[in-house]
């Protein structure tokens, strides 16, 4: 199979403007001689050679107002619900940092134990992975419902573990901060090769129990019945988050650690109870994020699924202003919705970019984030 | 002409094999590693298995390496091919008394960087006489060179980089066809039988999703009309889907592994795009249609191997042994190990003679018939194109 | 486990402090002299290849020594940011990136620029572009502070890898091929730097890492480094007492990423292959580890660390399922005995220390920095520091 050699991706005249010599009888174009150039010969690099870095005929990047314009209010939706479940595993890394000023790292991995919770729960309830289940709705969210609480309960208790385990341990020892981070990647490790050595390295089976069908349009864009329970729900589990924070006794007592914990511990708040609570609780919302997750991409539940997300909900958190919850919230829909405008304009391999770019050009102008408070002073 | 006699006798193995399956499958429970028997049904009926004729006499120690990701990045695909090797080493060991291959191991991590030092390590093992890998170009680029001087035969069972046999290596054989056959078929295919004059190319950012888009790009010319990047890793598609639809393609080709693959076409079909959606060998993976329940109905999966009716008994006899079927490029690894164990039941004891083995074989083995170039390429690769129907993928016809 | 010093069985402890007391109360001189046979080791270790530490079979020992002491060299040049200047820095792997890339630029075949340049003529290049990048990343960042600053930093290392992924003549996952690697032959005229003997390349960057520590020394004892500790211990009371802070992180940040550069030169030479698949925020986290589990602070402490992050899973390599399960096991463990690194950074007058010591105390009295009980403070000695107690303020203490 020779004949096909201008299909070469790695012959493509683009690829080495300087390769003018294709050998007769095809094959690939032969390298251009090497030239050897030593540290005196300097004045060789003209500049002209950097003209390929900046001209390129196949562009690596596009301005695509158009589709910007045109996919504005489904990215928007769709953004929203994605930003949505960054919002919920951003509010457990601000919930741990405003008590603890520790970056949690290993959050991202409870968030995949959660998310490992739902799938084995709907193994455990008889569904075959790739089938698509008939079922009437309400047992649909029944189920949906008591995935969605083993997720909790589980990431919950994990949260919990590992702060036992790996934090505690530590914080008894006066340790510095770093101690933790790099306690928390250890623990990132152990926990993602444990469900690779049990679990495989594949991504599990696809189970959808609910498959989402468009249940009303917005300006054009269409909303989809699974969109609209995330949104909701998130925004739900966010007000309860909030109240919980700053109204119960036991927010109370996370508000003041965070504020000053010796001076708490005087007015005889159990430190240590607080924490647990503070894990608990962020645990207990990368649970439903899980779900939600799930949901979304019933494809997710791989043992390395976490990563990503989980980075991408710290900067969330970060951008919001860390240790704030509403800034978690805000920081989470926004990176979501300005993701997928990312995407239309520039293309698709810029999201990412967009995300991190966004964030550094953010804490620019709001050194702390755009809400930039403390958990502590998070107080309506 | 080649091409027609080789379609007819795909069609063949996969009656016959339809009509055997049967027996096959009773033979399942006592099969454990011990592999075809004479007279075994449902693979090409001259296919060379690793049980060879069980005459095979090679030295105490005489190993074989597999070097590829282990518990690296992308580890699936490592584990798919890693397993069919020890399969092959099983099978063959069972059946040959008197030659005992060891399959050594070597966890690249899937990266050039971690690749050298273990690549290294089984260079300088001299027991170790052959290589089945490393599974991607990448890593292949960066050790391709060590392993060319060190004169240790290497049969890729997946990389499909058309540039790695153009450095002039003489150890590095490829098993299985390359970008450059796959992606002009694509193309044909595409454009002659769906006839198709606006085709989106959606592209992973790996060396393999990169290659292979470029080809086919060039293949279909004007009508590959959009082009649309994705990230390895990456779930979630929306925005993406956004741009496919506003082009809205007369078919859309994917090209990367099923992992994206399996969340995307899920989406495309939600957001209610039912474009013919062509995937290539990355893509053709029973993983895929798990993975996308229902949605992959009626994707096209095009590969450089034969039909997969033809070898049920590998599947079964890997499914007993590994408890999950085969997966892309476990076929391919197999028949590269069954390459190199061949050659040791010869007798042979040294790394030239493993070389010489290989560069001057000519046999069929379960995937294709395996018969090498100067530069390492294939002599001839075919490649089908495939469809799922349902919750299977079956042959469609042939297309290159 | 305080300072309990039970029968006449001397602690670890109290070991460590008697060796460092013994360091410290030799001259210069006396101190180099000692060193040589160290030195001497750390030459020898490859080719002694001892038993039980070898990672062989599994992985090749010289360049699994050679990984080692790559990221020893990152190490001490993320240790100026991190453990001098008090900076956290997660994106480090950036500037390791730009050196690496700068290698493949400016050598490869496939890169754009078509030149070859030899590798010691890219060193210097590769310094100074990392350092402009350096400069060019910290003049916004570096205003920011504690975690800000970590995840800011972070962000710009996934910018990095992303953009070598997106800009089509960085060549993303394709990679540069046949990277220049230093010249040299030994007395047969065979290659001393090559891909599989990495024996030239362990001894260069042992080397390299011996003239770098110079350097560092000397830097620390300078105004530089005094001025690295007023920031990191308290930024506001530095700027309070004339030190200008901005303009010292930013120099702390060039420098390491001039380091960090150099060592991704030495990287890209010995692969001999770059592609985007090594600069991930996980190595970028490990570089972290290396500092933190040595000893932030203390240089031979982050070399310790550094050697230790990049064994563990070489010598686990024959063991590809769980060496990354043991790594994170060993991480924990670590960390849970020693939270202030293998070798806790000391804390001692540095200019003109020895002097100040000798007047204050006798001559032959060295700095006995083990103390953390009162008793033992009262004797002069300074107490261990842990430098994240105020590395950075709280966002909230920043003063927003």
């Amino acid at each position: 199979m020779t004949a096909a050699v201008p299909a070469l991706p790695h012959c493509r005249p683009t690829d080495r403007p300087r390769t003018p010599s294709y050998p007769p009888g095809g094959g690939c174009p032969t390298s251009p001689p090497e030239r050897v150039i030593s540290v005196l010969d300097l004045a060789a690099l003209d500049p002209g050679a950097l003209a390929p870095l900046v001209v390129h005929a196949e562009p690596w990047i596009n301005f695509d107002v158009g589709l910007l314009v045109d996919r504005f209010w489904a990215n928007t939706i769709n953004g929203l619900a994605y930003g949505s479940v960054y919002a919920l595993i951003a509010l457990g890394y601000t919930l741990v940092y405003g008590v603890l000023q520790l970056i949690n790292f290993a959050h991202s991995e409870i968030f995949v134990i959660g998310v490992f919770g739902v799938y084995l729960t709907f193994v455990a309830l008889g569904f075959e992975p790739g089938a698509i289940p008939n079922l009437p709705l309400a047992a649909i969210i029944l189920d949906l419902v008591l995935a969605g609480l083993v997720a909790m309960a589980v990431a919950g208790l994990a949260a919990i573990g590992l702060e036992r385990v790996a934090y505690r341990p530590l914080r008894r020892r006066n340790a510095p901060r770093l101690a933790f981070l790099i306690t928390a990647i250890g623990a990132s490790f152990v926990i993602q090769q444990v469900i690779r050595i049990w679990r495989g390295s594949n991504p599990e089976g696809t189970i959808r129990l609910l498959p989402p069908s468009p249940a009303f349009t917005i300006f054009g864009a269409p909303v989809t019945n699974l969109q609209i329970v995330i949104i909701l729900a998130s925004i739900a589990m966010f007000v309860v988050t909030d109240r919980f924070v700053n109204g119960s006794r036991l927010g109370r007592g996370i508000r003041a650690v965070a504020q000053d914990p010796a001076t708490a511990t005087l007015m005889g708040v159990n430190r240590e109870r607080v924490i647990t609570i503070t894990f608990l609780v962020g645990g207990v919302l990368a649970g439903v994020a899980a779900l939600f997750y799930l949901m979304t991409i019933p494809q997710g539940a791989v043992y390395n699924g976490g990563f990503l997300l989980g980075i991408k909900a710290f900067t969330a958190a970060v951008l919001g202003g860390i240790g704030n919850l509403r800034g978690a919230l805000l920081g989470g829909l926004i990176l979501g919705v300005a993701e997928n405008y990312g995407q239309s304009l520039f293309g698709g391999d810029w999201r990412d970019v967009v995300a991190f770019v966004l964030l550094v050009l953010v804490l620019m102008f709001r050194p702390t984030g755009i809400l930039g408070e403390s958990l502590a002073r998070a107080r309506a | 002409m080649i091409r027609r006699r080789l379609a007819a006798a795909g069609a063949l193995v996969a009656a016959v094999a339809l009509v055997l399956s049967g027996c096959a499958n009773q033979e399942g429970g006592q099969q454990q590693g011990g592999g075809p028997q004479a007279g075994a049904p449902a693979q090409p009926s001259d296919a060379v298995l690793p049980a060879g004729n069980g005459q095979g006499r090679c030295a105490p120690g005489t190993s074989i390496g597999y070097a590829g990701t282990i518990a690296g990045q992308n580890a699936a695909l490592g584990i798919a091919i890693v397993n069919a090797a020890q399969l092959a080493v099983d099978q063959h060991n069972q059946a040959n008394p008197n030659c005992q291959v060891t399959l050594v191991r070597a966890d690249t991590g899937g990266t050039p960087d971690t690749a050298t030092g273990p690549v290294t390590a089984l260079i300088n093992n001299p027991q170790v006489l052959g290589l089945v890998g490393l599974p991607f170009s990448g890593e292949s680029r960066a050790v391709g060179p060590a392993l060319n001087a060190a004169g240790i035969v290497n049969i890729t069972p997946s990389a499909t980089n058309p540039g790695l046999t153009q450095n002039g290596w003489t150890n590095f054989f490829r098993g299985l066809g390359n970008d450059a056959v796959q992606g002009p078929a694509i193309g044909r295919y595409i454009q002659q039988r769906l006839n198709a004059q606006k085709v989106c190319i959606i592209k992973d950012d790996s060396d393999y999703g990169i290659g292979l888009a470029g080809t086919v790009t060039q293949a279909l010319g004007p009508a590959a009309s959009c082009q649309v990047d994705v990230k390895t890793n990456q779930r979630e598609f929306s925005a993406v889907i956004g741009q496919v639809q506003q082009q809205a393609p007369q078919a859309i080709f994917y090209s990367g592994y099923y992992q994206e693959a399996a969340p995307l076409i899920q989406q495309l079909r939600d957001a209610g795009v039912q474009t013919t959606f062509i995937g290539p060998d990355g893509v053709k993976d029973e993983q895929y249609v798990v993975n996308a329940a229902g949605s992959a109905d009626g994707s096209l999966l095009s590969c450089p191997c034969v039909p997969q009716e033809g070898f049920t008994d590998f599947s079964n006899a890997y499914r007993q042994a590994f408890g999950v079927a085969p997966q892309t490029y476990s076929a391919e690894s197999y028949d590269a190990t069954t390459i190199l164990l061949r050659g040791l039941d010869q007798g042979i004891a040294d790394r030239p003679g493993l070389l010489n083995h290989v560069r001057n074989y000519n046999g069929q083995g379960l995937t294709k018939r395996f018969q090498w170039g100067p530069t390492g390429e294939l002599t001839n690769t075919p490649v089908w194109m495939y469809r799922v129907q349902g919750n299977t993928i079956v042959t469609d016809t042939q297309i290159g | 486990m305080t300072e309990t010093h039970s029968g006449a069985r001397p602690t670890i402890k109290q070991r460590m402090a008697d060796l460092s007391t013994f360091w410290n109360s030799r001259s210069r001189p006396q101190q180099w002299v000692l060193l040589i046979p160290v030195v001497a080791f750390l030459f020898a270790l490859p080719v002694l290849n001892p038993p039980i530490i070898t990672t062989e079979p599994a992985t090749d020992f010289p360049i699994a020594l050679f990984s080692a002491a790559v990221l020893a060299l990152i190490a001490i040049g993320l240790n100026v940011v991190i453990g001098q200047a008090g900076l956290l820095d997660l994106g480090y792997v950036g500037f390791f990136a730009i050196g690496a890339y700068s290698a493949a630029l400016l050598s490869s075949p496939d890169s754009v620029l078509g030149i070859r340049l030899s590798w010691i003529a890219i060193v210097p290049i590769a310094m100074v572009a990392t350092m402009i990048s350096g400069v060019i990343l910290g003049t916004p960042t570096l205003r920011l502070r504690g975690d800000y600053l970590a995840i800011v930093t972070l962000g710009f290392g996934e910018i990095d890898r992303l953009l070598a992924d997106n800009i089509e003549p960085l060549r993303g996952n394709r990679g540069f091929q046949d990277i220049a690697r230093p010249g040299g032959t030994y007395p047969d005229g065979s290659p001393i730097f090559t891909q599989t003997d990495a024996l030239g390349f362990y001894w260069l960057a042992v080397a390299i890492i011996i003239i770098v520590l110079m350097f560092m020394g000397n830097l620390e004892r300078s105004r530089v480094g005094r001025a690295w500790i007023a920031v990191r211990e308290d930024e506001d009371a530095a700027e309070l007492t004339g030190v200008p802070t901005y303009k010292f992180k930013i120099w702390a940040f060039a420098i390491g990423a001039a380091v960090g550069g150099l060592s991704g030169t030495l990287f890209a030479a010995q692969v001999g292959y770059v592609n985007n698949q090594r600069f991930d925020v996980t190595t970028s986290i490990l570089y972290l580890a290396a500092v933190v589990l040595g000893g932030s602070g203390n240089k031979v402490g982050v070399i310790v660390g550094a050697f230790l992050v990049s064994y563990i899973p070489d010598r686990f390599q024959f063991e590809p399922q769980y060496r990354f399960l043991v790594f994170g096991l060993a991480l924990i463990i670590l960390m849970a005995f020693r939270p202030q690194g293998l070798l806790g950074m000391r804390q001692h007058l540095l200019t003109y220390g020895r002097q100040a010591y000798a007047r204050l105390f006798g001559a032959g009295t060295a700095v006995r920095p083990t103390g953390l009980s009162p008793s033992t403070r009262a004797t002069g000695d300074l107490p261990e520091v842990t430098p994240d107690d105020h590395a950075g303020t709280s966002p909230r203490g920043g003063g927003e």
